[in-house]
């Protein structure tokens, strides 16, 4: 198999980059490339949910009352916290301390999958309200223009399943990390990977405060 | 003589290093991806010709009598969708992109490798997606997806053919991603910027429009499967949504996605008109700046694919102007292969014929572009075949002359082996004259007032198309005949040598095939761009 090496074998550089400089800067630059285009990703959203927010704004700010302003402040309190577990970890890692970075490592888990719980208690709950306009459930909305909350509703729960998507994925990228700190192999190659996992899970923090600020703040 | 006793023949290259499947399947080589793409969008190229040949076939006589409109419909959509998706987005870059970019920057491999191969996987996916759709009874929205009638009222398979579409998407971001940043960080000792040949400044271009425009398509695409699958209707007018707004998050991919189609092809033009002609590319710097901003231009020009869907009056005029302004770096870069050519010595080799017939085909589908940037025009000829006409000049007579312009260029590179120089000579005019026999008259035929998409017509318009079916049967003969010499070449073709056409670029530095690690050793540059000599011999 001439063809195939693995890559980065322990301190090793990749067989295409000259040093490890070229390869760190290669890894952080694509990183940040790849959140341009997530970026943009959810740009077409949110240009189309703000288009929408001001043609009918009257019905959006109503609408937006419906939603649980106690649990969305809960859960982006909780995003934040773990955007600061993330940054202390990538802080430990550097300093090779392993217990610490692991204990940072599963805080920021931890923090994500109660965030995921509690997205999926106020969907539960909206679904209960027959305010979940999907697979032709009922939409029964106790306020005017009916329609137009019920397109509000579709946008919130495209942002918002979106953003959750984007939340597994960190998730299951920060377990891969977890498990690799626990062992413990090759401890500079860790603290790169942290670094650009931590560049991720601060994106899906700031994308939550957008979403957050376009659902639940513009409220009547 | 054989190849394997000719000295110039390389004792060991890329392709010497296992011919198994898994070699293949597995492999991260940026050289063997090039080839993956090359295979599949070769098949995806005829499949989607196919369908262009029974449409023409249909129109040769007035009343739809080979196909029902059903399957007219289903006919052009998949044709489009093929066209565009699978052939021509990847056409220049994953193939000849893939494997000249590490080579022309001396690198080893591009930054990504393995991020490379996934693309092609993640293409494939995407691929069998669509094909999918074609067996799972076709769809019949047009390439364009365009809503309510691909949400709410077309029974096709509509979500099968968007979800491939934003599967394949993601392809082109990775393709995209993995470029700009070999472009950015790992160009040999003494390659600035502006020592570039302009095939790498214009896939560069490219991968900043793939990667900034490509998530806007996959997140409206993603807006028509959620609606179709979970009932989530976002451009639903009863809910005081809005189709127009799909239209605007469409183009504004798609119209970027047009120079997509577009720059590659004008990068390989500047490499095979500065080698046939022995002269450096003239106005060096005034091409980067024009591929430059073609690209950024590209993100303003939307709107002008919905003059006459009710965007306001102000908004048009705006479009207008800015999409009159794309002409300006369009026409600078025609003139400079002009003033390329003034002088050189001109070798005219199939990769030539080809380039030439590209600038001239480019030039035809750019002022006609013009014409239907003024409003009041294009109000008269919008849905024509006057609009058909003229992006099939630019993607077709532009981008398809200029890849197989490049094929022909750097097969040599490629394979190691020279092809038929009569055959392929043959191939390249029957494509000019295929072509323009093909869609000179449906200009005429637009600016008469033949629609688009319909499977019949009036009798008056027999004769223009039929002489367009006719050119669509030499154009066949044009694609066609390559498949012939090249695979022939394979096989038989004499051993090219390094550097047959005795061009610049690093990549001629290096075996025909290369290595597998391009290089024996990375180059030191020092000499700019195109140092063609032409007082030399």
């Amino acid at each position: 198999m001439p063809t195939t090496q693995p890559l980065n074998e322990a301190g090793q550089v990749a067989e295409q980059f000259n040093d490890i400089d070229q390869q760190v800067q290669s890894n952080l630059f694509g990183m940040w490339l790849f959140l341009s285009t997530e970026l943009l990703l959810f740009g077409g959203v949110f240009a189309g949910f703000i288009v929408f927010r001001v043609i009918h704004g009257e019905a959006f700010a109503a609408a937006a009352g419906h939603l649980d302003l106690m649990l969305g402040s809960l859960n982006t309190a909780l995003l934040l916290t773990s955007g600061l577990t993330m940054a202390l970890a990538e802080q430990l890692v550097n300093n090779t301390r392993r217990r610490a970075t692991l204990v940072m490592l599963l805080a920021t888990i931890a923090l994500g999958a109660i965030f995921i719980g509690i997205k999926g208690y106020e969907w539960y709950h909206e679904y209960e309200h027959h305010l979940m306009p999907v697979l032709g459930l009922p939409f029964e909305y106790p306020g005017e223009h009916p329609q137009q909350a019920e397109l509000f509703f579709n946008f919130y729960f495209t942002l918002t399943g979106l953003h959750g998507f984007h939340m597994l994925v960190g998730l299951g990228l920060l377990s891969v990390i977890a498990i690799l700190t626990w062992r413990w192999r090759d401890p500079p190659r860790i603290a790169r990977q942290v670094q650009i996992s931590g560049l991720y899970w601060a994106f899906v923090d700031v994308l939550w405060i957008v979403v957050f600020s376009l659902l639940y703040l513009l409220r009547s | 003589m054989s190849v394997a006793t000719d000295p110039r023949w390389p004792r060991e290259h890329y392709l010497s290093e296992g011919f198994r499947l898994r070699d293949w399947l597995l492999t991260t080589d940026h050289k063997r991806i090039a080839w993956l793409y090359l295979a599949s969008i070769t098949a995806f190229f005829f499949l989607g010709g196919t369908a262009a040949l029974l449409i023409r076939l249909e129109l040769i006589t007035p009343p739809g009598d080979l196909v029902s409109a059903d399957t007219y419909n289903q006919l052009f959509s998949l044709h489009g969708i093929v066209m565009v998706w699978f052939f021509l987005i990847p056409s220049i870059p994953a193939t000849l992109g893939n494997f000249l970019i590490p080579m022309m920057v001396g690198a080893r491999d591009l930054a990504f490798p393995r991020l490379n191969l996934l693309s092609w996987y993640i293409y494939t996916l995407g691929g069998l997606f669509t094909l999918a759709a074609v067996i799972g009874g076709g769809v019949d929205t047009g390439w364009t997806f365009y809503t309510p009638y691909s949400t709410m009222f077309s029974n096709s398979a509509v979500i099968a053919a968007a979800a491939g579409v934003f599967i394949v998407g993601f392809s082109s971001i990775l393709t995209g991603l993995n470029f700009i940043v070999t472009t950015h960080k790992m160009r040999a000792p003494g390659l600035s910027w502006f020592r570039l040949p302009l095939f790498v400044w214009a896939n560069y271009a490219t991968s900043l429009i793939m990667v900034l425009a490509t998530p806007v398509l996959s997140s409206v695409l993603m807006l028509i499967v959620v609606e179709r699958l979970l009932g989530i209707g976002i451009f639903d007018p009863a809910l005081g949504g809005d189709p127009l707004l799909f239209q605007h998050l469409f183009w504004f991919y798609s119209h970027p996605a047009v120079y997509i189609m577009i720059l590659p092809g004008m990068g390989v033009v500047s490499e095979i008109i500065a080698c046939f002609s022995r002269k450096p590319v003239f106005g060096y710097h005034g091409m980067v700046i024009s591929i430059m901003s073609i690209a950024v231009f590209g993100f303003i020009v939307w709107g002008h694919h919905m003059f006459v869907a009710g965007q306001s009056i102000y908004a048009g005029i705006m479009f207008s102007f800015f999409t009159f302004l794309v002409a300006l770096p369009s026409a600078i870069k025609t003139f400079n292969w002009t003033a390329t050519l003034y002088k050189g010595r001109i070798t005219f080799t199939a990769p030539m014929i080809y380039a030439l017939s590209f600038v001239g085909l480019f030039t035809i589908g750019g002022l006609t572009g013009i014409i239907l940037a003024s409003i009041a025009i294009d109000v008269h000829v919008h849905d024509t075949y006057f609009v058909t006409a003229h992006f099939h000049y630019i993607m077709v007579g532009g981008m398809v002359t200029g890849y197989l312009g490049g094929l022909h260029f750097w097969w040599p590179k490629m394979t190691g082996r020279m092809y038929s120089e009569l055959w392929s000579k043959v191939a390249a005019l029957a494509l000019f004259i295929g072509f323009n026999l093909t869609f000179f008259p449906q200009f005429i035929l637009g600016y008469l007032g033949m629609p688009r998409r319909y499977h019949e017509y009036p009798v008056d318009f027999q004769v223009l198309n039929v002489m367009s079916s006719l050119g669509a049967g030499v154009l066949a003969i044009g694609y066609l005949l390559p498949l012939f010499y090249l695979f022939w070449s394979l096989r038989f073709g004499p051993a090219a040598g390094g550097n047959p056409w005795r061009a610049k670029g690093l990549e001629w530095w290096t075996d025909s095939p290369p290595t597998k690690h391009n290089f024996h050793r990375i180059p030191r540059v020092t000499e700019s761009a195109y140092a063609y000599d032409p007082t030399a011999e």
